[in-house]
């Protein structure tokens, strides 16, 4: 094991991939000079201005090209920058990179990762701290990931490179600086599997990105008053691991999903609604979702924090699920 | 009318019975979908036919070509199979897609045809990216971009130009330019000259051409794809033309004067080019043979469109995608 930062894990995940693999390339906005985190650091010294090509300002062109790269024998890693500029290219993500293989009968595959920083990060305001994960889950062809540690950066970028589907891979700005051991050698995370991070037997947390370390020290003040909670980091979003979460919600009887996003058609209420279907003679109490409000995202730090689910809200709620007057 | 010199008549009597072709599976779809064997929009492209030919003919298997809704005039001219083509108008099974994409998404990529695009624009991005991988996969194969005058309106259309630019890449990108962003007249929604001035402020080189002429066109793709071939980066050609037909194969196209119509079927090319190719010397009736050969042909891939099967149901889950496969589990 090594420590390492999320951002490290990203980079070396690239440089990795690219020294395996010369049909694998990277695009986007000023990556010779790092990209705007830093994440690229270092590639186009080693790879060449052709393999680490730095755009133009052209968000569409870039997703397309990436588009037609992919359709053309070589695996494209598209940098977006933010999240929310990869919305001047929705186009070229759900029209023509999740419909490319479908729509002309499997004679091509489009396999491309699209890496979108995403979340709130130090006073963004509306147009660079959104969530937009629920968004590309709802689309058939994506596959929809969510790392939330560094050893998950490392792997999961590695397999969405080596996946032959396009990948939107949503990387959480607050997790840059994130130090933590990552498996030395090669280190692929399946696609579609959660990590159980914390054994509980009183009740399901579902989490994703940068939620998973709050709802950790919710979960650690809970056991101190006894109450045992199971923490699962869902990691992938599409596909997601419905057995994990089956299994234990059938073992607990409640389930509480928490993520950055707006609540409302959140990915929480596809796995609510799941566990509603399947579990509902088990659950011992209602499903609960905790999210986002419906607001776009304040610049001034008393109004962010409105959106942002805290963990004191994770306690309580976990608390009045637990509590027996409202248990049923 | 004098006929030009150093004519090269074999050529000329072949791209005459590929237009021929492309003409006669057009009204065969339309025929078909009013039959209602063709459920689905088409967009023909009848009186346009001398792009497909002039520009496809210059490019090798290996070249790559993205085109668009108005595109089964390019893909039969990139030499997709017009059976295959006429079975995915009719949504059966053998169509070049197994049925999936219809007229709109045509795609053989057998043949390097990556596809027709329900999106206007959007398959210029594509291309610029087809023509970067050749490149990083070290082919001196090119890109051939068709869209039609509507999509110099979209975003798309700048920044892939000038990607291309930027990048210097083997692309030659056609404007096949009927008049009509879909059924409004382009020039009334356009600032500028159009297509070929706004390549040029972009530093691509480029020519307009009357894309009624096939002989012209014909050249002008010859020495633009050479160009492009040879390292020399993008170029682009505004091919000016005319759809007879109307905007889809249902539209009556009503917001045209019938005697502008009148005026440009008198302009066909096809009719062009017989002319051209009589007068030097080649017997009318050989020039009908090409035209009957064509109708006989698109006749029986019309018949044998309408005997085939439909796609078995269950492939609607195939070929969406590998990680989360709605084959393993459907949620």
């Amino acid at each position: 094991m090594a420590r390492m930062s999320y951002l490290d894990a990203g980079r070396r995940a690239l440089t990795e991939e690219m020294e395996r693999d010369p049909a694998v390339w990277a695009l986007g906005e000023d990556l010779g000079r790092g990209g705007v985190f830093g994440q690229y650091r270092g590639l186009q010294e080693m790879f060449g201005k052709d393999r680490v090509a730095d755009t133009p300002i052209s968000e569409a062109c870039i997703l397309g090209a990436a588009v037609g790269a992919a359709m053309t024998g070589t695996r494209p890693v598209v940098e977006m920058r933010f999240s929310d500029f990869a919305l001047c290219a929705v186009d070229e993500l759900v029209n023509q990179a999740a419909k490319a293989r479908f729509m002309f009968g499997g004679q091509s595959r489009v396999p491309l990762v699209v890496r979108e920083p995403i979340g709130m990060w130090r006073s963004s305001a509306a147009q660079h701290s959104q969530s937009l994960e629920a968004w590309y889950a709802h689309v058939p062809g994506l596959v929809v990931l969510c790392p939330a540690t560094p050893a998950d950066a490392l792997g999961m970028l590695k397999s969405a490179i080596r996946c032959d589907d396009p990948v939107v891979l949503m990387e959480h700005k607050n997790l840059w600086a994130l130090e933590g051991e990552v498996p030395e050698g090669e280190h692929l995370v399946p696609l579609g599997r959660a990590e159980t991070v914390r054994a509980g037997r009183d009740l399901t947390l579902v989490t994703w990105s940068a939620m998973r370390q709050p709802c950790l020290k919710a979960a650690e003040a809970l056991a101190r008053d006894g109450i045992e909670v199971e923490v699962i980091d869902l990691r992938s979003l599409w596909p997601w691991d419905r057995d994990a979460v089956m299994e234990s919600v059938a073992r607990t009887g409640r389930l509480l999903v928490v993520h950055e996003a707006v609540a409302v058609a959140g990915f929480g209420a596809e796995i609510a609604a799941s566990v509603a279907e399947a579990l509902h003679p088990q659950l011992k109490t209602a499903v609960r979702r905790l999210g986002a409000p419906r607001i776009p995202i304040a610049y001034a730090p008393p109004m962010e924090d409105e959106v942002r689910v805290s963990e004191a809200k994770i306690i309580e709620t976990a608390r009045a699920m637990l509590a027996p007057e409202r248990a049923g | 009318m004098k006929t030009p010199a150093n004519l090269d008549l074999p050529r000329l009597q072949a791209l005459h019975a590929l237009m021929w072709r492309i003409r006669a599976f057009e009204e065969a779809a339309i025929a078909a979908q009013r039959e209602g064997l063709v459920l689905g929009a088409i967009h023909p492209s009848i009186g346009q036919e001398a792009v497909a030919a002039g520009v496809c003919a210059n490019l090798d298997r290996a070249d790559l070509l993205l085109s668009t809704h108005r595109g089964h005039g390019h893909t039969l001219a990139k030499g997709a199979d017009a059976l295959a083509m006429m079975r995915e108008l009719f949504g059966r099974s053998g169509g070049t897609c197994g049925g999936k994409g219809g007229s709109m998404h045509i795609a053989d990529f057998g043949v390097g045809m990556l596809g027709a695009n329900g999106v206007v624009g959007a398959n210029i991005p594509i291309a610029v990216g087809a023509a970067q991988a050749l490149r990083l996969r070290g082919s001196d194969a090119i890109v051939t971009c068709i869209f039609g005058d509507g999509a110099i309106n979209r975003g798309p259309f700048l920044e892939g130009l000038n990607w291309a630019r930027v990048f210097d890449l083997p692309v030659l990108f056609v404007c096949e330019d009927n008049g009509f962003s879909a059924t409004t007249r382009t020039a009334e929604l356009t600032g500028g000259d159009g297509a070929a001035v706004r390549a040029e402020s972009l530093g691509i080189p480029a020519d307009s051409l009357d894309g009624n002429d096939l002989i012209a066109l014909d050249a002008a793709a010859r020495g633009a794809i050479a160009a492009v071939r040879e390292g020399g980066g993008p170029r682009l050609l505004h091919c000016k033309t005319y759809r007879i037909s109307g905007h889809t194969a249902v539209d009556p196209a009503t917001y045209r004067p019938a005697e502008e119509v009148e005026d440009w079927r008198r302009a066909c090319p096809i009719d062009r080019l017989a002319g051209t190719l009589e007068m030097a010397g080649i017997d009318p009736a050989a020039l009908n043979d090409a035209r009957r050969a064509a109708e006989a042909e698109m006749a029986e891939a019309m018949a044998a469109a309408r005997a085939s099967d439909w796609p078995d149901a269950a492939l609607a889950f195939a070929d969406v995608q590998d990680a989360g496969d709605p084959r393993e589990r459907a949620f």
